[in-house]
């Protein structure tokens, strides 16, 4: 599904990522784990394609398509979703709204109509309660005034209405309680297929008891330095990251 | 023959219509003469830099309007809030139309200014207010030389009017170009409450060049929500005169939606008189071609432990052009003044102009002032968010447009206008807005 392939990439002439190989097919999870500033939401942010980004060696496929080139609205319309660690807060624009908005736009993409209002409105139900979202929530303003946990549930929730292929969930379990983090989690497994995938980027091991990664990655100063299963997180929960530090040298 | 020529013996003609040595008479006098004096504002003025009147006054204004239009109500029902639910002051091309007026003097006064000026009765009212927070500069002097016509409005004390009041002035076009002058008197009593909206519209695509004057008073603890709906035809220029006295206690607060028109200056001025006073003045503007609108606010801290809130955002669409000028001044005694400016400007296309410019004169020591002025683009991570969940560039800045303009609406206290307004901004900058839950 997706195949990143010796990828450098990086703003202001600087490469952040050095060259990063990455292959995820449909029906995995993996997991992104690495110290702070080792690239993780930089990569992140490559794969959904943030202007500010430059690719200057290697390219990334999605379905066997070079996406490098493509506009974010583009590579989210091919099903690449990401879950922001930082979701940008837009008063005077409802949860509803904006939803509608993502959905009717990448349905115009396709080529379809839009999707009727009662369908929505029986969709946005169903997802709020799976993730037990407060229908007031859905009439705010994004992301104004949410809690961090809220903000997450949210980026989960817009997951959840727009089904993507690929999910890139960044650091989605900071700034949630453990209540929280298994709705979460509840969600991201329920909305798990043998047809999509995907990359939970993390910090701590404790995100991945809810959701299971079939692969382990350590991503070390924009370089996958280290790949193995669920197991290899534990390890790093237990030992940090030094001693992987050290088996480079 | 110039309009200022044409005006002054126009007003030599109106003069053998007048009430004789009354004072009102006196006021006119004097205020002709400033007129005569001063003339129409040029951009040799600090005030008027950014605004120029030149091309508009070599119109051939008709001043007075020769015949009588009516104008039928399914014609116009879009330009009401509520055909029931409101009190309505109806002009046509400065004429009272009371077809489509629905007027009061059931314990409150929603009538016209023509009967306040002659009737005794009002006679205390006019005495005691008139022309007393006007300022004398030349466009307001030459309203009140030419006071005939507008909307009087009493609320006495502690009256809740229960529902808005709608000032509404047409113009249809009957002459090739009209100039229009109505003067708009409000007096809330002490703790009565009030909301008025007032706009001005064309119902052609003759000229139109409106100078208005309104004066309101509020005495204490009264309450005052007014919104000036500026949606007018690109052939409709607008010259608002807005004079606000606030007594001790009272809150004020002004909305101005400014959408439309050729070119509209907006001389808001707020006094505050006592204490604790509230004043809030927000716009939302949203401009396109040439068009050009100018906000000159002043807000007058005079008495202390008062407070004021200025909101202003625009948008700015190919040629057009902007001017946000505010002014506070608080004066020695106005300490614990708590006074905040914000103006925001967002330029769609390289064309638009801008032109911002706070003011602050603060004699007292003891204040709280803040002012902020933003002109910018689009905020990059708003827009990578948007864009990141499949909408494209162009609707993910519509979307943010429409979102920055929206914010002003959440202090709009009729439902019935928000939502209007909501849907006026939404189809301006083409967003489908849907449904909410």
């Amino acid at each position: 599904m997706l195949k990143i392939k010796d990828l450098y990439a990086g703003f202001e002439g600087k490469d952040i990522l050095q060259g990063i190989n990455l292959e995820v097919k449909a029906g995995e999870v993996h997991a992104i784990m690495g110290p702070n500033g080792s690239g993780k939401s930089t990569l992140a942010s490559v794969v959904a394609g943030k202007d500010e980004y430059e690719v200057s060696r290697g390219y990334i496929t999605f379905e066997n398509e070079d996406i490098s080139e493509l506009d974010p609205e583009e590579r989210a319309h091919k099903g690449i979703f990401l879950s922001f660690q930082y979701p940008v807060e837009i008063p005077g624009v409802s949860v509803t709204n904006f939803i509608k908005t993502a959905i009717n736009e990448t349905r115009k993409a396709k080529g379809e109509e839009d999707m009727p209002a009662s369908e929505m409105l029986k969709m946005i139900k169903e997802k709020a309660d799976m993730l037990e979202i407060d229908r007031k929530f859905l009439s705010r303003s994004l992301n104004e005034g949410f809690s961090g946990g809220e903000k997450k549930r949210n980026e989960i929730f817009q997951m959840a209405m727009l089904e993507p292929k690929l999910a890139i969930l960044d650091e989605t379990d900071s700034g949630l309680d453990i209540d929280a983090l298994k709705i979460v989690a509840n969600g991201v497994n329920k909305l798990k297929s043998e047809d999509n995938a995907v990359v939970v980027i993390t910090h701590y091991q404790r995100l991945l008891d809810y959701i299971v990664p079939d692969f382990v990655h350590v991503l070390m100063n924009g370089k996958i330095v280290k790949s193995g299963t669920k197991e290899l997180a534990y390890e790093l929960e237990e030992k940090g990251y030094d001693w992987i530090k050290e088996e480079l040298v | 023959m110039s309009f200022k020529d044409k005006l002054l013996s126009s007003y030599i003609a109106l003069e053998d219509y007048l009430e004789f040595d009354s004072p009102l008479h006196d006021i006119r006098n004097t205020a002709i003469k400033i007129f005569e004096e001063k003339g129409f504002p040029s951009k040799k003025e600090e005030a008027w830099k950014y605004t120029s009147l030149n091309s508009l006054l070599k119109n051939d204004y008709s001043v007075y309007s020769n015949k009588e239009r009516n104008v039928e109500l399914k014609n116009v029902r879009k330009y009401f809030l509520h055909e029931i639910d409101t009190y309505k002051l109806v002009f046509v091309d400065g004429v009272y139309n009371s077809f489509l007026s629905e007027t009061t003097h059931d314990t409150l006064d929603v009538c016209l200014m023509s009967s306040a000026l002659n009737k005794s009765k009002y006679k205390p009212i006019i005495e005691t207010y008139f022309n007393k927070a006007a300022k004398s500069d030349s466009l307001t002097a030459l309203n009140t030389a030419f006071t005939k016509e507008g909307a009087y409005i009493h609320i006495p004390a502690h009256k809740e009017v229960e529902k808005p009041i709608e000032i509404i002035n047409f113009s249809t076009g009957n002459e090739a170009s009209m100039f229009l002058q109505p003067r708009n008197l409000i007096v809330v009593g002490e703790n009565a409450h009030v909301q008025i909206i007032e706009r001005h519209q064309s119902l052609s695509s003759n000229e139109v060049l409106t100078n208005s004057v309104t004066e309101i008073f509020a005495e204490k603890r009264a309450y005052v929500d007014y919104y000036k709906i500026q949606t007018d035809e690109a052939t409709a220029s607008l010259i608002d005169n807005t004079y606000i006295s606030q007594q001790r206690d009272t809150v004020c607060r002004v909305h101005t939606f400014a959408f439309g028109g050729n070119l509209v200056r907006n001389n808001l001025n707020f006094y505050q008189n006592g204490e604790h006073c509230d004043s809030t003045l927000k716009g939302i503007t949203i401009l396109e071609s040439k068009q050009h609108v100018d906000h000159n606010t002043l807000v007058h801290h005079i008495a202390p432990n008062c407070e004021s809130h200025q909101d202003y955002k625009g948008l700015f669409a190919e040629s057009s052009t902007g001017v946000f000028n505010g002014k506070i001044i608080v004066e020695k005694d106005a300490q614990k003044t708590d006074a905040f400016q914000q103006n925001n400007n967002i330029l769609i296309d390289d064309k638009a102009t801008i032109n911002a410019k706070p003011q602050l004169e603060i004699f007292a020591d003891d204040v709280k002032c803040s002012h902020g002025c933003t002109i910018g683009q689009f905020d990059e991570d708003a827009l990578f968010y948007l864009r990141s969940r499949g909408i494209g560039l162009k609707e993910a800045k519509a979307l943010l447009m429409y979102a920055f303009a929206n914010t002003v609406l959440e202090s709009v206290k009729i439902p019935e206008l928000k939502v209007r307004i909501n849907k006026l901004i939404a189809n301006k900058i083409g967003v489908s807005l849907g449904f909410e839950l």
